[in-house]
């Protein structure tokens, strides 16, 4: 009885395995056979039997050690030191579209200082009738505010204006993170100072040692800007302006200044550093755009991608990315695999919402062979994110700054992946 | 009773309109001092407004620049490895790889001298006096052939000096110049003829391995654990170190960290690093290029015990003259004490 069974059990599994390998070939996305039990399932396994760790083991919790490659990375070529640096956000392998923020990109000036709450003041002066000192704790007294938006740096995808440069989603678009801010709306702020009608301008100051500040106009201050001090529910991290940040909607994030001090209303614009020469647009003709501030609509598959390489053979393929515009909110991105040449509109995972990052998923059945991936969205002002060489022959190639091109992503038969420009 | 209710009513149904135009003020925060304000009010506008009284001539500006900023910017505002170029470019900002400096690109003096004054040197922000910052402006526009070396710059001729890109700006335009992207529905099909792959980033290879990232995030648990192994040894042996010291060392140190490294995996920057300085011969940190006064200390046989080394930290350009180590110094002995107690904590 044993002996036979032990004869039969091999060609079962032959006869299974040949069966599966038809199927896929038959069907092309049948669910593949196991050629035995699985020992993970058969055998009682570890973690199944002792126990595990008691609570508080780790009582503010990090990601567990088998995610710690989804981290912030820098370039180190691109600036002299780290202190005056950025890094990049780990997108290929986020999902949805809140960004924690022990992994949302960082940028200093003057590094990442540390400013305790009681040490913290803000100071409202210049053309308003009473200049005004804040604590921290003044802050919280104001009505709050709680809302979503992304904050992008201008520089993004700024390596990419000259040609196909770094091989990743996160180096391409990983100056970007989406957090739920809390906080109170600058307006509310400037209303107690009392604005003066000569008041056209704001000028925000950080209390580093960059004193980075720049101009915003008062229309936007008096908007939709936010003095927040909470980012998805918990404190700023020091790397984001603990205790108090500027949130500047869909404007570029060198505007949104961290350990934020001083709000100066003025008359003009004080034309700092970062907003003259940094933070400017050169174009083809060597003159230079100023003042561009929001954002335009722009997308990027963030999976597959370089980084995220298909690893599952041909058949059903989520296709995801993300999608978001400084002038409203996403209405729709479209998802060619053809470089181009035909579209797929993709399914959005929630509708788009203002100034916020918005999810996209192309539920795709791939049938292996090579693909040109690129994404393209449209936001509700019906801005429709251009072409590389359409946005080269606007700007040409040495803005730097806001390159919201479509990027393509060649996606080889093994599954692997690369940046890559096409015709 | 009935009249304050309907009061009550109104400014209830107000209230629950989210937050009304025209908010009633809370009466919180307090009325800023006017010493408050001009300690943070030092911003400078193109028009000159914030400007303090005072002047530095070209020559001066060339000392200080050599003393403060020239270990980044290079002696001659040329800037050294990535580190800004503050002079030069002139006539290349239509070039494929334009030079933007001071000369050729910026547009405003009062951003420079705002700039200098406010977040310059790096690492000693605010440490200028005003004539200084007049110096130091004076010298990068000579650097830029902007005026002559007799030049002397101050707030009653600021506005004289002409900027030569300051009509190279236009407004935001986007909106006129590229009002070809809204274009509502796009192509959804048979978009173009054919596509070829033109450019590749493999080519290029500037990259940063993930797998060799991965490798140094794994590795760095352990390597962490040796160094507070060897902390704890080196603490052990040398029991004069007292933790408080290397404690208020530390806090001391963040004043050098903009350009020296110490500590496990440590690199040169704009200075060397300093694993083992203290007790060490002057000048020999491999791989590190020294100044030629450091170099000639070190062959005089200079060696960094606690006396030299409390001695340079407290007025490094006094202590040895032509040294590249941009530092104002430290004032108080007790800083002084404690950073070198830190220096030691990393080996001697």
């Amino acid at each position: 009885m044993s002996e036979n069974s032990k004869e039969k059990a091999p060609s079962r599994r032959q006869f299974l395995s040949g069966a599966a390998a038809v199927g896929v070939g038959a069907v092309g996305a049948g669910a593949a056979r196991a050629a035995g039990p699985d020992p993970l399932i058969t055998q009682v396994q570890e973690w199944a039997q002792a126990t595990g760790e008691g609570v508080d083991a780790t009582p503010y919790g990090l990601p567990i050690q088998f995610e710690k490659d989804v981290v912030r990375r820098n370039v180190e070529w691109l600036t002299a030191d780290t202190i005056s640096s950025i890094n990049f956000t780990p997108i290929h392998a986020l999902d949805g579209t809140i960004t924690p923020q022990g992994c949302a990109f960082e940028r200093h000036h003057s590094g990442a200082i540390e400013l305790r709450k009681p040490d913290y003041r803000l100071m409202i002066n210049g053309l308003v009738d009473t200049p005004l000192v804040f604590t921290y704790e003044d802050l919280e007294r104001f009505p709050r505010e709680n809302r979503v938006y992304f904050c992008e740096c201008a520089a993004n995808t700024g390596m990419e204006w000259a040609g196909a440069q770094l091989n990743g989603a996160q180096f391409t678009h990983g100056m970007i993170h989406n957090m739920e801010y809390s906080g109170v709306p600058l307006r509310t702020l400037l209303e107690e100072a009392g604005v003066k009608p000569e008041g056209k301008w704001v000028y925000v100051e950080g209390a580093d040692a960059s004193s980075n500040g720049r101009s915003i106009p008062l229309e936007k201050a008096m908007d939709d800007v936010l003095v927040a001090f909470k980012a998805n529910g918990e404190a700023l991290r020091k790397e984001h302006g603990y205790p108090v940040r500027l949130v500047v909607p869909g404007w570029e994030g060198n505007m949104w200044v961290k350990w934020l001090r001083r709000v100066e209303v003025t008359e003009t614009a004080i034309e700092s550093r970062e907003e003259t020469s940094k933070y400017t647009d050169t174009l083809e003709d060597g003159t230079s755009r100023k003042w561009t501030w929001v954002m335009d609509a722009k997308s990027v598959v963030t999976s597959p991608s370089p980084q995220a390489p298909i690893t599952h053979g041909p058949g059903p393929l989520v296709i995801t990315g993300l999608a978001w515009s400084g002038r409203g909110s996403i209405t729709g991105v479209d998802v060619s695999v053809d470089g181009g040449k035909n579209w797929l509109p993709a399914r959005l995972a929630a509708p788009g919402t203002d100034k916020a990052l918005t999810r996209f998923y192309l539920d795709f059945n791939w049938d292996g062979s090579e693909m040109l991936l690129q994404a393209r969205a449209k936001d509700s002002t019906g801005y429709v994110q251009p072409s590389k060489a359409q946005l080269r022959e606007a700007r040409g190639e040495n803005s730097i700054y806001h390159n919201n091109c479509i990027q393509t992503w060649w996606i080889k038969e093994t599954g692997e992946a690369e940046n890559v420009e096409v015709s | 009773m009935s009249k304050y209710l309907k009061l009550f009513t109104a400014s209830a149904i107000g209230l629950s309109l989210a937050i009304p135009a025209s908010a009633e003020k809370l009466g919180l925060g307090r009325p800023a001092l006017p010493e408050e304000i001009a300690a943070w009010n030092l911003d400078v506008a193109p028009d000159g407004t914030g400007l303090p009284v005072g002047s530095g001539d070209v020559f001066t500006g060339e000392e200080v620049f050599a003393e403060k900023c020239a270990i980044c910017h290079g002696d001659f505002a040329e800037g050294v490895d990535n580190w800004p170029k503050l002079a030069g470019g002139e006539g290349t900002l239509a070039d494929k790889d334009p030079l933007k400096t001071v000369g050729s690109y910026w547009p405003y003096l009062s951003t420079v001298w705002d700039y200098v004054n406010r977040s310059m040197p790096f690492g000693d922000a605010q440490s200028l006096e005003p004539d200084e910052v007049y110096a130091i402006v004076a010298y990068i526009l000579y650097s830029n052939d902007l005026v002559d070396d007799e030049f002397t710059l101050s707030q009653e001729n600021f506005l004289d000096v002409e900027m030569p890109n300051a009509d190279g700006f236009i407004m935001d335009d986007r909106e006129t110049s590229e009002a070809h992207f809204w274009t509502a529905e796009p192509c959804m099909t048979n978009c173009k003829d054919s596509v070829e792959i033109t450019m590749r980033a493999a080519v290029l290879d500037v990259t940063p391995e993930e797998t060799e990232a991965n490798a140094a995030a794994a590795e760095a648990v352990p390597a962490a654990q040796e160094t507070s192994a060897e902390a704890e040894v080196t603490t052990e042996e040398a029991t004069a170190l007292d933790p408080e010291m290397i404690a208020s060392g530390e806090k001391v140190f963040k004043k050098c960290k903009s350009c020296h490294q110490i500590g496990e995996g440590a690199k040169h920057r704009t200075g060397p690093a300093l694993n083992g300085i203290v007790g060490a011969s002057a000048g020999t940190v491999e791989g590190f290029k020294y100044s030629k006064a450091m170099k000639a200390a070190a062959e005089g046989g200079l060696v960094w015990t606690d006396e030299e080394m409390a001695a340079f930290l407290a007025k490094p350009k006094a202590y040895m003259k032509g040294t590249r180590m941009s530092f104002a110094g430290l004032k108080k002995q007790d800083d002084i004490d404690a950073v070198i107690v830190y220096l030691r904590s990393f080996g001697s």
